[in-house]
């Protein structure tokens, strides 16, 4: 455990403070005590660059929030901490945020390496994680919120609309090596059989690798029709360039991506991905008043007139309001109060109409799929016509009618059998 | 079988392309230098600058990053490094530190970011650099379509080791350079003014790891860490050559690109590594010096 003595003195010490001058904190609460809540999210280090995105939505809903007049009359305050990029340092300042400040909500991470490091902390001492990154799923938590994406709501569409659409038939799968690409090519291998589609090879590079020559001449060579990729981080704008360097387009070989988003569009150049595709629940192009609105906001909020919006971020920032609106069902702020209050939560976030799940805690989103233009934005060229239920064990034969992960935790026989 | 080969000389052209500064710094000048890879990033950045703030030219900007990153060469030698010839470790370290600052002055944007003022092309996130159109896509070259990118690169590497070559061993400065190699003291009792040439041959060899720079930009992702991954391949390249020895360096650089191009072409990139790492090894193990060992000082 990293809990050192030092941090159980200073958590005793404020332990001891608050129980020493209760007096104080009930004739505060009189003048609408503020509802603390923490933000955990890497404002140094290598992801601070995506991660600080999220923070700063996180920051403008509870802003919003506050402005409108707070939950149930209460201002909401936020206690943010920096998770440094580090899964261990993740794991100290939630210990920090959860047993020193005693908060019963935490909105943080970006990977799935810094949510496992977090993990144990809430569960072991009954806090709720709000966790806004689509993700591998197989993970069954009754102390997370997922707000992001899992593998059925990026796939699900995606696979299926390419082979009927776009008439490939090859595919090329490749991505970063670690767990999430590898999750999320099993569940592209089932719906390219269902689909009646093949893959001719099944890839990985280095996570932040950037020498792709190798790598596209076997695409090249390889006969596929299009490319899966599940490439991630500062790879993607390497991966791209190459594709293109090497003589290779979109209109007959179109990378078809689970993770490039308009912040590595705006890195790679629009050019080398006009005509390429990806499968994301929220694009900065929705064409709604509601996401031009968010758009304007959040620029504003940041004082960025170019920032962009993406995925993870309008994730960061709807699933605040799902937060306030499980506060206010309980009428309280326990962690079993917004647990049972959140089930069934729904709001109009940017992407649309979302929904909590009751069994799973996973979120009802909206799969799009869109193709890169020249501008650096997306078109949409594809959307569900209705959010699709999560799934997060899918790629171990979970479907709607047959969950694994409910209300009671995880179905571990479910697992084995399949 | 012709495109495996090309991979492999563009390989090795990109491991020379970082290496031939570093085969000055540390081969010629015994100086470990770990700044090396925040050159070729300071390249990077000067090529994003030039773009956005002054209208350059993708190739206008392969002079300019030579300028920019030669004088940040020069005056770390006269801050830092002048005062540790000859402490090899402590070279390792100092330079070390150095690469820390450049780094993280290029992620604070000097410290501005502080003051909430954001310059556009500084900070933590990735950059985008334009390269132009004529340069993206693909030629016909003998029957086998070949990368232009690629080939330019491989075009300025070998431009590069010519006048590399020309300078060390064909100009008055390069005996000079190569008297001091050999040995400083008596190269001094000659006449020569060793800190006069010491200062310039970093100077050098920072200046075309910011070419290289420029040319990673291209294809590469510009981000503040960029350069910390290639100073080890650049080390890997002067070790096996040979320290001191251009021609070791040139030799080792083709061998290691068409290693990693061959065995990535039949297994995987992951693979590929790991094998290219092995024959380093067995290379130091068998010959200790380097294909190429040269006596220096």
């Amino acid at each position: 455990m990293s809990l050192d003595r030092r941090s159980l003195l200073k958590a005793g010490a404020v332990g001891a403070a608050a129980l020493t001058t209760p007096q104080f904190f009930t004739r505060a609460a009189a003048a609408a005590e503020p509802l603390r809540v923490g933000v955990l999210f890497s404002l140094t280090g290598g992801l601070s660059i995506i991660e600080k995105s999220l923070a700063d939505a996180t920051m403008m809903a509870i802003a919003e929030i506050n402005a409108a007049g707070g939950v149930m009359g209460r201002p909401v305050e936020a206690v943010q901490e920096d998770g440094a990029s580090d899964p261990k340092t993740y794991n100290e300042k939630a210990s920090k945020l959860v047993i020193g400040d005693k908060l019963s909500t935490v909105f943080g991470s970006y990977t799935s390496a810094s949510r496992k490091a977090v993990l144990p902390v809430f569960e072991k001492h009954d806090a709720m994680y709000f966790y806004p990154t689509y993700y591998e799923g197989f993970e069954c938590s009754r102390n997370v919120v997922y707000t992001g994406a899992v593998p059925n709501q990026q796939l699900s569409n995606f696979i299926p609309w390419i082979v009927k659409n776009l008439g490939k038939k090859k595919f090329f799968i490749v991505g970063s090596n670690y767990i999430y690409p590898r999750e999320m090519a099993k569940v592209c291998k089932i719906l390219m059989k269902q689909n009646g589609a093949e893959f001719v090879a099944d890839e990985y590079l280095e996570l932040g690798h950037s020498e792709w020559g190798s790598m596209v001449n076997k695409i090249k060579n390889s006969g596929c029709d299009a490319v899966l990729s599940n490439v991630v981080g500062d790879s993607v704008v390497a991966f791209y360039r190459e594709f293109k360097n090497q003589g290779l387009t979109h209109d007959k070989l179109p990378i078809c991506a689970t993770v490039t988003s308009e912040i590595e569009i705006a890195a790679m150049g629009a050019e080398y991905a006009v005509g390429s595709y990806t499968s994301f629940p929220y694009f900065m192009a929705i064409d709604t008043d509601r996401n031009k609105s968010f758009v304007a906001r959040y620029r504003a909020f940041v004082k960025d007139p170019k920032a962009v919006t993406h995925h993870a971020l309008e994730s960061s920032y709807f699933q605040v309001f799902l937060w306030k609106q499980a506060v206010e069902k309980a009428g309280k702020a326990t962690a079993d109060a917004i647990r049972e209050g959140v089930r069934g939560q729904q709001f109009d976030a940017p992407n649309g109409h979302v929904t909590v799940d009751a069994d799973n805690l996973h979120t009802y989103l909206t799969p799009r799929i869109a193709q890169w233009q020249a501008d650096g934005q997306a078109k949409i060229v594809d959307a569900y016509p209705q959010p699709v239920q999560p799934l997060p064990y899918v790629a171990y034969g979970e479907t709607d009618n047959n969950l694994f992960c409910t209300r009671n935790g995880l179905d571990a026989s479910k697992l084995k059998k399949s | 079988m012709l495109d495996v080969i090309f991979i492999g000389l563009s390989l090795g052209s990109i491991l020379l392309l970082v290496a031939l500064g570093l085969a000055i710094t540390y081969g010629a000048m015994g100086v470990i230098n770990m700044a090396h890879g925040e050159m070729v990033m300071v390249g990077a950045y000067t090529t994003v600058m030039s773009a956005t703030w002054l209208h350059l030219d993708f190739l206008a900007s392969l002079p300019l990053a030579f300028v920019v990153t030669g004088l940040l060469g020069w005056a770390i030698e006269r801050v830092v490094v002048q005062r540790l010839y000859g402490r090899l470790l402590d070279t390792l370290l100092a330079t070390w530190g150095v690469a820390i600052l450049v780094q993280q002055a290029v992620r604070l944007e000097f410290g501005l970011s502080f003051l909430g003022i954001h310059v556009r092309g500084l900070g933590p996130g990735l950059q985008n650099v334009k390269v132009p159109e004529w340069m993206t896509g693909v030629v016909s070259l003998g029957g086998d379509q070949v990368n232009i990118y690629r080939l330019f690169i491989i075009v300025v590497t070998v431009v590069l080791t010519f006048v590399t070559w020309l300078l060390m061993y064909r100009t008055d400065i390069g005996i000079q350079v190569r008297a001091i190699m050999r040995n400083p003291r008596m190269a001094s009792a000659c006449g020569i003014d060793v800190r006069r040439v010491n200062a310039l041959t970093f100077a050098y060899g920072s200046g075309l790891a910011g070419v290289a720079g420029v040319m990673m930009s291209g294809f590469k992702t510009v981000f503040p860490d960029m350069g910390t991954s290639m100073v080890v391949d650049g080390f890997m390249v002067v070790v096996v050559g040979g320290v001191g020895s251009l021609v070791g360096s040139v030799l080792s650089a083709g061998l290691l690109g068409q290693v990693n191009g061959g065995v990535a072409a039949v297994t995987n990139d992951i693979l590929a590594r790991a094998v290219v790492f092995g024959l380093v090894i067995l290379i130091i193990i068998v010959k200790p010096t380097g294909l190429f060992s040269y006596k220096g000082r």
